[in-house]
């Protein structure tokens, strides 16, 4: 078959990268499932995901080079079109999906053989690719509806990956999370519908040039409070983040590796997104409160997300409660509402996500090897599986936010621009609930090292290479960023600028 | 501002509501899986409301050009939506035949029983 | 296998009419209200009326439970597949217009393509999820049959 004179080449091939991200992960889980039952699907899968950072990485060196990229799906023209738009946030966001998930899925080969039924693994991994295809999409789209349809194709798909874990209780976990994740994806729709009535149109950028008109409308504060909601719903702000300790501790412990690390922080971003793109700076911190809410709220969920972690007893819950103190450092910079506030906020969303996945990961392998999590369990483990819970150590440092880490560049970050706002405050409170973060890493090590193993217990080995490598991958990345700091500080910083100076 | 020309929204107000409520209130799956149905029902009319012109008539091209057509793009949008939520259903049921096959009991309260006392 | 009658007799005349009118939503939705959700669902609530009034064996024997879990694929790889055409011949991705020499051509057919992937994808999803919902509470009842040995009134399933 000879190729038309308009064939696509490989130096065109570049300008519908925007559309490949997401159609090649989309193309490829159908395929998955009629190949059911082969080694060959992880492979493929494995394939696919490393093309898909490849092409993340291209985009953000276009953006890099030519400013912002746009899109128009089916050759119809923004605004009647869905667009796809990549600038310098999204860009960001688009390599971390895609990097988190090429280093979770060596390690999720492995562990999920022991977590998951083996008549389920073909679906497993169909659905995993759709989790992915549904986050690359909800970050790339530039259309708010299309926002909405991507976020529950990655949402479904998750409700389905934690249900494939073989404890029952991940069923009750995965219905919870279920219930709760559509009320927060019906509310963004319905704030998406208010939008639309105001102004006629769905295209973000075409949104924010409509919205100004007609900031006095009160369908405007609704579909902002609304939307607001929605999006803390899905990312686990502080009073709405009920779903998330049991969804993260019954679900298979890669899922929870690779959702902890990019699910909340998609939603985060859709956040962001609507704050700055779609409702603008000015509106969303200056006619709303928004600041005061989130600020309080943010500092409630870091001491209060700690102090449960302290005394949580399944180290898996314990990694998730810590993520919802985590999650509160990141919507305390945003609360800043100031450049540096936003930077700093991003810049811990990326340095999170690189900790929690080394974390969950480190506790992959000891569920791996033991079955379970629970602390008492892990006495001694120290001696028994020395790489393993050095990684946790490692990871352990890194949210607790020592210096050479990343978790120290972004807390560091975090403070300053609090002194910036003027608010001295904030520094405290960071400082302080760094030190309740202190306590249970501390519990951790201090069962795993300087306990005896349980009487009764089996010895155990140390986990499978295959394990390791992905988790220090994730260490490595942790200090790597954490000594070479100002890496990602100026990409974000640029981010940031980008979301802050208008359109 | 006439509330009688805007019942649409308060049957929308009043499903939303009920729909919330009965997830909510009842511990029974099934029963917080129909209020979750009610509620995003209550969004789907929200839109279809909003699409519907006076005298509009369906969106088909037509030769005369003083017709008026209804805005078609919300009923699109809703037809994505209604099969989010068929599919949302769907994922929700399957998870309570499954939690009833593994607990004996789709009752929330029980379910809770079972599992404080298996810890 | 004599019970219902009538139901049977009005079924076997409707199914017929019912998978006609889904064919009609499917290939007349390029001109008037219609397309492959719609469609999908009508076609599959002709395949779930069946399996509901013959029961689940004969109704998996009319369409095996391998072919319609080979269908949900490959109607999302049809739409997909058109999508990545029209990439080929130098479009954006669904760009209907480059699939034929004239524009007008392209859209006509990239949209019965596309709605025909929405189309088997939509009626093989539904009557897969009916199946497998039915397939579960069928064993149930077998289970209860065989506790219950011998209560003769097997109608309801078989």
């Amino acid at each position: 078959m000879s190729a038309p004179s308009t064939a696509i080449t490989l130096a065109n091939l570049a300008t519908h990268y925007p559309a490949l991200q997401i159609v090649l992960p989309l193309v490829t889980a159908p395929l998955v499932v009629l190949l059911r039952g082969t080694r060959l699907v992880w492979l493929i899968a494995f394939a696919v995901t490393l093309a898909c950072l490849g092409i993340a990485v291209d985009l953000y060196a276009q953006v890099l080079q030519q400013g912002e990229i746009s899109y128009a799906m089916g050759g119809w023209a923004p605004p009647v079109g869905i667009e796809y738009r990549v600038d310098r946030f999204n860009g960001l966001m688009l390599i971390l999906i895609c990097a988190i998930a090429a280093v979770v899925l060596p390690f999720a080969r492995t562990s999920v053989e022991k977590e998951v039924a083996d008549n389920r693994l073909s679906l497993f991994w169909a659905a995993w690719l759709l989790c992915f295809t549904g986050l690359l999409g909800i970050v790339i789209t530039g259309d708010a509806f299309n926002v909405f349809v991507f976020l529950e194709v990655s949402s479904l798909s998750t409700y389905a990956l934690i249900a494939c874990a073989r404890d029952r209780r991940a069923l009750t976990s995965a219905f919870q999370y279920l219930i709760m994740g559509t009320i927060g994806a019906t509310f963004i729709l319905i704030g998406i519908g208010l939008l639309y009535m105001l102004t006629g149109t769905l295209n973000m950028a075409d949104l924010a040039e409509r919205l100004p008109a007609v900031t006095q409308a009160r369908t405007l504060n609704a579909a902002f409070g609304f939307i607001v909601v929605g999006c803390s719903l899905k990312l686990a702000l502080f009073p709405l983040h009920l779903w998330m300790p049991n969804a993260y501790a019954f679900a298979p412990s890669a899922v929870t590796a690779f959702i902890a690390a990019t699910a909340t922080k998609v939603s985060i971003y859709v956040m962001l997104r609507f704050f700055y793109t779609v409702f603008g700076a000015e509106f969303s911190f200056g006619s709303m409160p928004l600041g005061e809410v989130l600020m309080t709220l943010s500092i409630i969920a870091m001491f209060s997300g700690s102090l449960v972690a302290i005394y949580e007893r399944n180290v898996k819950r314990m990694l998730a409660y810590s993520s919802v103190a985590q999650i509160g450092y990141i919507t305390l910079g945003i609360s800043l509402a100031t450049t540096s506030g936003l930077a700093a906020g991003m810049l811990h969303l990326i340095n999170h996500a690189m900790i929690k996945a080394g974390l969950f990961m480190a506790m992959g392998a000891v569920v791996y090897r033991l079955g379970s999590c629970r602390l008492d369990q892990l006495s001694g483990l120290g001696k028994q599986m020395p790489w393993t819970m050095a990684a946790f150590v490692a990871g352990g440092l890194s949210l607790i936010g020592v210096p050479l880490t990343t978790g120290f560049v972004s807390k560091w970050h975090l403070a300053s621009a609090g002194f910036g706002a003027g608010l001295p405050l904030v520094p405290v409170a960071i400082l302080a609930s760094s030190l309740l973060a202190v306590i249970y890493v501390w519990k951790v090590i201090e069962t795993a090292y300087l306990r005896a193993p349980l009487e009764n217990a089996t010895p155990v080995k140390e986990a499978p290479i295959s394990l390791l490598i992905p988790m220090w991958i994730m260490v490595a990345a942790n200090f790597g960023f954490g000594i070479q700091g100002t890496v990602i500080w100026q990409a974000v910083q640029q981010a940031a600028v980008q979301l802050t100076g208008g359109v | 501002m006439n509330w009688i020309e805007h019942y649409n929204y308060w049957m929308v107000i009043l499903l939303m509501m009920l729909g919330f409520y009965t997830i909510i209130a009842r511990g029974n799956l099934v029963k917080k899986i129909i209020g979750l149905n009610i509620f995003q029902t209550s969004v789907f009319i929200l839109f279809i409301s909003m699409g519907k012109i006076p005298g509009g008539v369906a969106p088909i091209l037509r030769d005369d050009p003083t017709t008026v057509y209804s805005n078609p793009l919300p009923h699109v949008l809703i037809l994505t939506a209604i099969v989010v939520g068929v599919a949302t259903t769907a994922l929700a049921l399957a998870l309570v035949v499954r939690i009833n096959e593994a607990y004996g009991t789709i009752e929330e309260d029980d379910i809770h029983d079972l599992d404080t006392g298996s810890l | 296998m004599t019970h219902h009658f009538i139901l049977r007799v009005i079924t076997k005349l409707l199914i017929p009419l019912i998978l006609l009118f889904a064919l009609y939503v499917q290939f007349h939705g390029d001109f008037g209200p219609g397309g492959g959700f719609q469609a999908g669902v009508i076609f599959a609530a002709g395949l779930v009326l069946y399996a509901l009034v013959f029961g689940l064996d004969t109704a998996s024997q009319v369409i095996k439970e391998w072919v319609l879990l080979l269908l949900v694929p490959l109607g999302v790889l049809i739409y997909a597949g058109v999508g990545l055409a029209s990439l080929y011949f130098g479009g954006n991705y669904l760009d209907y217009n480059v699939l034929a020499h004239d524009p007008v051509h392209g859209q006509h057919l990239g949209i019965l393509l596309v709605e025909l992937g929405v189309g088997v994808t939509v009626a093989a999803v539904l009557t897969t999820i009916f199946f497998s919902f039915a397939g579960r509470g069928q064993r149930d009842v077998n289970e209860v049959l065989k506790k219950s040995s011998g209560d003769g009134d097997a109608g309801q399933t078989s």
